[in-house]
């Protein structure tokens, strides 16, 4: 009851906040809500079926990219061009998903970030340049006013942005309060238990890995439109690492967890850079260290992640 | 409302319609000038944040001096660790939070075409952008715009001077990187050569930055006859370039790109005997070369650089180009006088007539006009002896 009158709060919250936040702030809202559907997608694949992935900024990008392409290149309206780069990334990702199932634990983290050291490269493709920009990137249009309203683009884009994540968020927590969710997570703790209990685990691994890369691939086709602009830099290594971190920090196997994640990777990266302020100049060379004590304190504090710190600190609460 | 009312608010408005007043613009106040810049302090191009740093520094320096027209310079510099989304999330944090009246030196050719659509748009200046692409040279499409760095195309139009000066009856053979880089290179080339004198590049090759190495291209380009070989590469592949090509005995004139020119970094792994007689244009003062050790200029830089930076900073040519960009902007700031609007400070960016800078080449000015804001178009060729670039022959204009 509790969490769900917390699940509606935070709606309300964030579909008011166009009304009085700033462009700018409305921005950075849309990337925390862009950050949060992909980290869906990956804690249902790892924190969920235990399939460990280092490279769904892959994903990510092929849904960027894919968008982008059709939007610039084929006209296709944002609503056309986001479905259908997303489904790209679904038979990407199911495909990934049976190779996957011949890798366990570190094998698989190694082949998926294998994926993510390629993506750059081969978006700067020079074969590819006729369809990707090379390495100059794509600009892609702005949206247009959401349902024809009087909206800025910012607001247009964020709420957008919303709507399409509290549809992720519902088709996800059905999914995993009936029987498949059951299964994934049967999967994880004891394979083989499951499998002598009649689970297909090679269909369910494949599937959740293709329903992992569709979240990407949704998350990646709204940057291109909130962000305006893709290139090969987009989709480095560090963005699969920052998935990596923001399911670890948002807590595993957890739906709330992510949006905690994804408001760590989005903000803690600039209160990083903002702190060597106080260190003189020469301390400018490193918010990465900042950022690496931060999630270090992080962990300390909350091993099982925020939504953990949350769950234990309830549980005592009712102890008391 | 009566005739004298009329006459008297008629009269406030005329007071308060005065054009561009400095407090009309943002981030210009009567004590600063507030100024934003992206840059990667983290992640992958990292071994640029020095250029900020050395910035941060150099105005630092400015303000305990007094400023400009006595307002302190406030350059809010922030990360965007190389990745563009960031970029433009920060560059917004810059304009509508922060209230910048312009971005200055924003690091790198992806960075800095995610943004330029959003300064343009608003009529925020994208000033001196750390950037060599022809990209980011687009006056036409995008007035508010402008690069820092010489553009790639100015380089390779000045080896094509120098070829139809020296060697009119050349055959040129082109070894080029496959991307903007080397794009911009053989495009340089070509509109000097034209269409009179394009049959004398006679073999042009190309190599991705993925392949191992580019042996089998400078076979290719040696079995084409020429006499003249220009290697348009990144450092690892003009080691390659230079030490192939002497070792097949190949006898023509070498040119190498400016980026491949450091001695640590290329000319020793591919053998200072190997690299003899390749030729080179030059705008900088190479801080290793005793030649400027009593240059006023680097001595300045030297001095700076130890009392605010570290001894070693004095020979990052990273450091040394953002001080040299931090002392052209202060220039640029006090020839807009007490006119600080943004359309102003584009104006006296874009109509440089002639600046001197303690690091560039004697007789190097930066000079640019409405069609081409690429500041740095002069550069004087050099020639390596085996253990250091010796310069010769006039400085030649792009």
């Amino acid at each position: 009851m509790a969490s769900r009158l917390a699940w509606g709060l935070a709606v309300v919250f964030a579909a008011s906040a166009p009304f009085w936040m700033s462009g700018y702030h409305l921005y950075q809202g849309a990337q925390v809500l862009i950050y949060a559907i992909a980290l869906l997608g990956l804690n249902l694949l790892t924190g969920y079926n235990g399939q460990l992935s280092l490279g769904h900024g892959a994903f990510f990008a092929i849904g960027g990219y894919g968008a982008s392409i059709l939007i610039v290149k084929l006209g296709l309206p944002y609503y056309v061009a986001i479905p259908l780069a997303s489904a790209v990334c679904f038979v990407a990702g199911f495909l990934f998903g049976f190779p996957a199932l011949r890798f366990g634990g570190l094998y698989l983290a190694l082949a998926t970030f294998a994926l993510a050291v390629a993506t750059p490269q081969l978006l700067a493709f020079k074969r590819l340049d006729f369809l990707t920009g090379g390495s100059e990137g794509l600009h892609v249009p702005k949206p247009g006013p959401l349902l024809g309203l009087p909206l800025s683009v910012d607001q247009s884009v964020y709420w957008l942005c919303l709507a399409v994540a509290i549809a992720l968020f519902a088709i996800a927590a059905n999914l995993l309060r009936g029987r498949v969710g059951r299964a994934l997570v049967a999967i994880r703790d004891h394979p083989i238990a499951a499998e002598s209990m009649g689970v297909d685990a090679a269909l369910y691994k494949t599937i959740c890995f293709g329903i992992s890369a569709f979240y990407a691939g949704v998350a990646g086709g709204l940057d291109a439109i909130a962000v305006g602009f893709v290139s090969p830099e987009s989709f480095g290594l560090a963005l699969s690492l920052a998935f990596l971190v923001g399911i670890v920090i948002g807590g595993l196997a957890s739906l709330g967890g992510v949006i905690f994640g994804a408001l760590f990777i989005e903000f803690v990266p600039n209160y990083a850079d903002q702190l060597t302020v106080y260190f003189g100049e020469n301390a400018k060379a490193l918010p990465g260290a900042v950022y690496g004590v931060m999630m270090i304190a992080m962990m300390a504090v909350a091993p099982m992640g925020i939504a953990g710190l949350f769950r234990s600190l309830a549980q005592r609460l009712r102890k008391a | 409302m009566n005739r004298r009312e009329f006459m008297t608010s008629a009269a406030a408005m005329a007071i308060f319609s005065t054009p561009a007043r400095a407090e009309d613009t943002p981030g210009i106040s009567a004590s600063e000038i507030k100024i934003g810049q992206t840059m990667p302090y983290s992640g992958p191009a990292s071994a640029y944040g020095v250029i900020g740093r050395t910035e941060l520094a150099y105005f630092k320096m400015i303000n305990e001096q007094g400023g400009v027209n006595g307002r302190k310079i406030n350059l809010i510099s922030l990360d965007d660790g190389y990745s563009p989304p960031k970029t433009i999330e920060q560059a917004r944090r810059l304009v509508e939070q922060e209230q910048v009246a312009f971005l200055w030196q924003c690091l790198g050719t992806p960075s800095c075409l995610a943004i330029r659509q959003y300064c343009n748009e608003r009529k925020v200046p994208q000033l001196m952008c750390s950037t060599g692409s022809s990209a980011l040279d687009d006056p036409e499409h995008f007035p508010w715009t402008s690069p820092a760095n010489p553009i790639y195309q100015n380089e390779a139009r000045i080896y094509a001077r120098y070829i139809l000066k020296e060697f009119p009856n050349a055959k040129i053979a082109v070894l080029s990187q496959n991307d903007g880089f080397g794009k911009d290179y053989l495009k340089g080339l070509k509109d000097v050569l034209g269409a009179e004198h394009a049959g004398m590049i006679v073999k042009e090759a190309t190599y991705e930055t993925s392949e191992p190495t580019v042996d089998s291209q400078v076979v290719t380009l040696q079995g084409s006859g020429a006499d003249v070989f220009i290697i348009a590469a990144t450092p690892k592949f003009a080691a390659q370039a230079i030490r192939k090509s002497y070792d097949l005995g190949w006898s023509a004139t070498r040119i190498v790109s400016n980026v491949s020119i450091s001695v640590t970094a290329v000319l020793k792994p591919a053998g200072l005997d190997k690299s003899k007689d390749l030729v080179a244009a030059q705008w900088g003062k190479d801080p290793s070369d005793p030649r400027w050790k009593d240059d006023p200029g680097m001595k300045e830089w030297g001095a700076f650089a130890d009392k605010n930076l570290t001894h070693a900073a004095f020979f990052d040519q990273n450091a040394q180009y953002g001080y040299g960009n931090a002392v052209a902007l202060i220039e640029i700031l006090k020839s807009c006088g007490d006119d600080l609007s943004r359309a102003n400070i584009l104006k006296q960016t874009t109509h440089l007539s002639g600046l001197e800078l303690p690091t560039l080449l004697p007789g190097v000015l930066l000079k640019t006009k409405p069609g081409s804001y690429s500041a740095i178009r002069q550069m004087q060729l050099s020639k390596f002896d085996g253990a250091s670039w010796q310069l010769f022959g006039e400085l030649i204009e792009a």
